[in-house]
């Protein structure tokens, strides 16, 4: 009885080495990333060749057209993406969490949550063989809009999460106590219900963006000419013999993952 | 007091779930009360006897399978919950926590479309009447518990409607905190003269505040009464039973003279009993006595039942005598403890018990 209170009260820190293990993992999951980071600041233009610290090769990225046109087709891609994806995940787990249970409510479920679990690589070559068809038979090509279909739909399930998450936190209750004082059930959706799903919707943004922000696969199935994101052209990038430029435009696109994650993270934790 | 005009009517209300499988779980059974015009009116019962089931129909949450809910004689069961002129103190008050303490207050009214000086004045007024006004603009997550039940019971009056329903709202307050909640209740709805119908499974706080009480059991309304009808006249052994302590005798029929019967015990006394309404019993029937509604006498003295004391529990203010009656039975004999009192009943002895006139009542079961 003692000894298992003991056991009980001890810390799995204590155990011996913990302290290395937790060590050895830290280094490699962010050495990489720090060592990219310190690359970026090298005012040679050898990558692996120091030569001491500068930023001028964030001018150079800065000042280059073929990344602000990448950027610029990032953003459109992400924030349509973001919004879109965000709408319907929202209008979706609504659906899915205030609803009577009816048949088939588990399996939409499974539905909305399948990309998730299926490689991305089979998406995206499903995907570019939707719109190879869409081109094909009906002449369909919405050019960037292509794209901007494409993340929408494997942003949904991020999006979603989140957002579900709160409503079913959410007690329903107050949207009881709402409309014992009178309000209709849309009076109640947006005087109650609405606000209170805020910081879900936030999350669910958030998540989504990074996840559009960041996507390579599936973009570079489908992506045509003059299409090219971010992730696209340090793909692109890498092929050739390579400048610390390339980590200076990784280290931008990582702050601003960074930067999104930390928000859905710190809404996640003000949630109660 | 009581005007006697019905605010509000349950007629022949059923309600039946759906449960796991192919069970059907009878929430409410035929049930039909009326409940007056400015009446402190108690659900009374354990749980899962029906009585939050009742109070969600007359809210408009919950739809009944059968029957009708009349609100003044209109019939109100298919309205949604914000077209019934009735509002809700939850159990778990349901306070929006993004919204300040005046806010909250202030909702139904906006819902209403009440214009914005009225909305001001009447949220002032509310804040009077619970005696907040200082607390206005805090959060309520800033608020304690006692302070959060007035905030509901605010928000619920404010719209002024015509029965305010409160489900168990004492029940996350602390002792002192219920006693003062209770006194504080009476209060409002002395001042408001709005109908309130109070829902409780704790028999002390229903005796204690309402005007009258119907006692629920198993989606059935048992009895209903004043809390002294409750308590002196249960109709039925589980009336009986939930409410205080009580003796169960055996006895049968040997006359019914109007609301009184001669019931002849067990063990050959005969007395007279009370009857539930319409009932004209005959042979064999279950009758119960209060403990305070009977006295111990010396054995030999003239007394309705004979046993032996087995034990005497002081208690301070009376003291409780256990008798094993000569039937087999047992029997309690509450007897208020007075100055240099002591009757000096000895454990094991033989003894008398005489029933107060009309202490005995006849249950319907």
């Amino acid at each position: 009885m003692a000894a298992s209170t003991t056991l009980k009260h001890r810390d799995v820190r204590d155990q011996p080495g913990f302290g290395t293990m937790a060590c050895i993992c830290l280094i490699v999951l962010y050495a990489p990333i720090l060592i990219l980071m310190i690359w970026s600041l090298n005012s040679g233009s050898i990558v692996t060749h120091w030569e001491g610290v500068s930023l001028a090769w964030y001018g150079v990225a800065l000042q280059n057209e073929e990344f602000h046109s990448a950027a610029r087709n990032t953003l459109i891609i992400s924030v349509s993406a973001t919004f879109f994806s965000t709408v319907m995940a929202t209008m979706a787990a609504i659906g899915m969490t205030r609803v009577k249970p009816w048949r088939g409510l588990g399996t939409s479920f499974m539905v909305i949550n399948l990309p998730l679990m299926v490689p991305e690589i089979i998406t995206a070559v499903a995907t570019l063989s939707f719109f190879a068809l869409l081109a094909g038979q009906l002449n369909l090509n919405f050019g960037i809009g292509n794209i901007i279909i494409a993340h929408t739909v494997f942003c949904i399930p991020f999006a979603y999460m989140p957002i579900r998450a709160r409503l079913e936190d959410m007690d329903l209750t107050l949207e009881n106590a709402a409309a014992d004082l009178y309000a209709t059930p849309w009076q109640a959706f947006r005087r109650v219900t609405f606000p209170l799903l805020v910081p879900g919707i936030l999350s669910g943004m958030a998540l989504a963006f990074i996840v559009s922000f960041d996507d390579f696969t599936i973009t570079q199935l489908i992506a045509g000419p003059g299409q090219t994101t971010l992730p696209l052209y340090i793909w692109n990038q890498i092929r050739r013999p390579m400048t610390p430029e390339i980590n200076a435009i990784s280290t931008l696109l990582l702050l601003v993952s960074i930067l999104f994650v930390s928000v859905s993270f710190l809404i996640a934790r003000r949630r109660k | 007091m009581a005007s006697g005009q019905t605010a509000i009517a349950a007629k022949g209300v059923s309600k039946l779930f759906q449960g796991a499988g192919q069970d059907t779980v009878v929430a409410l059974d035929k049930v039909s009360v009326a409940i007056r015009e400015n009446e402190f009116f108690t659900l009374l019962g354990p749980s899962g006897c029906g009585k939050t089931t009742l109070l969600r129909l007359i809210a408009g949450f919950d739809f009944p399978t059968e029957g009708e809910i009349l609100l003044h004689g209109q019939d109100i069961a298919p309205l949604p919950p914000y077209r019934r002129p009735v509002n809700t103190v939850f159990q778990s008050y349901a306070l929006f926590p993004h919204m300040s303490v005046a806010q909250n207050i202030a909702f139904g009214l906006e819902m209403l479309g009440k214009s914005r000086a009225e909305t001001q004045a009447r949220v002032s007024a509310m804040l009077k009447l619970v005696r907040m006004e200082e607390l206005r603009d805090r959060r309520t997550s800033q608020i304690s518990g006692g302070q959060q039940q007035r905030v509901a019971l605010a928000r619920a009056l404010a719209p002024a409607p015509k029965v305010l329903l409160l489900d168990e709202p004492l029940s996350a307050l602390d002792y002192k905190l219920r006693k003062d909640m209770q006194i504080e209740l009476k209060r409002l709805q002395h001042e408001t003269g709005i109908t309130f119908i109070f829902v409780t499974h704790d028999q002390e706080e229903a005796l204690t505040m309402s005007d009258r009480i119907a006692v629920m059991n198993r989606g059935r309304i048992l009895q209903v009464g004043s809390p002294r009808d409750i308590y002196d006249r249960p109709s039925e052994r589980f009336v009986a039973n939930f409410i205080g302590e009580t003796n169960f005798l055996d006895g049968e029929v040997t006359g019914v003279s109007g609301a009184e019967a001669r019931v002849k015990l067990a063990d050959g006394a005969v007395i007279s009993a009370g009857l539930p309404e319409g009932l004209a019993p005959a042979g064999r029937v279950s009758i119960v006595v209060r403990p305070e509604h009977a006295r111990l006498v010396p054995p030999g003295a003239p007394a309705d039942l004979a046993g032996r004391l087995e034990t005497a529990v002081y208690f301070g203010t009376d003291t409780h005598y256990h008798v094993r009656l000569d039937g087999g039975g047992a029997f309690t004999v509450r007897t208020q403890n007075s100055r240099g009192g002591g009757a000096g009943f000895a454990e094991g002895e033989p003894v008398g018990i005489v029933l107060e006139p009309s202490a005995a009542q006849v249950l319907r079961d």
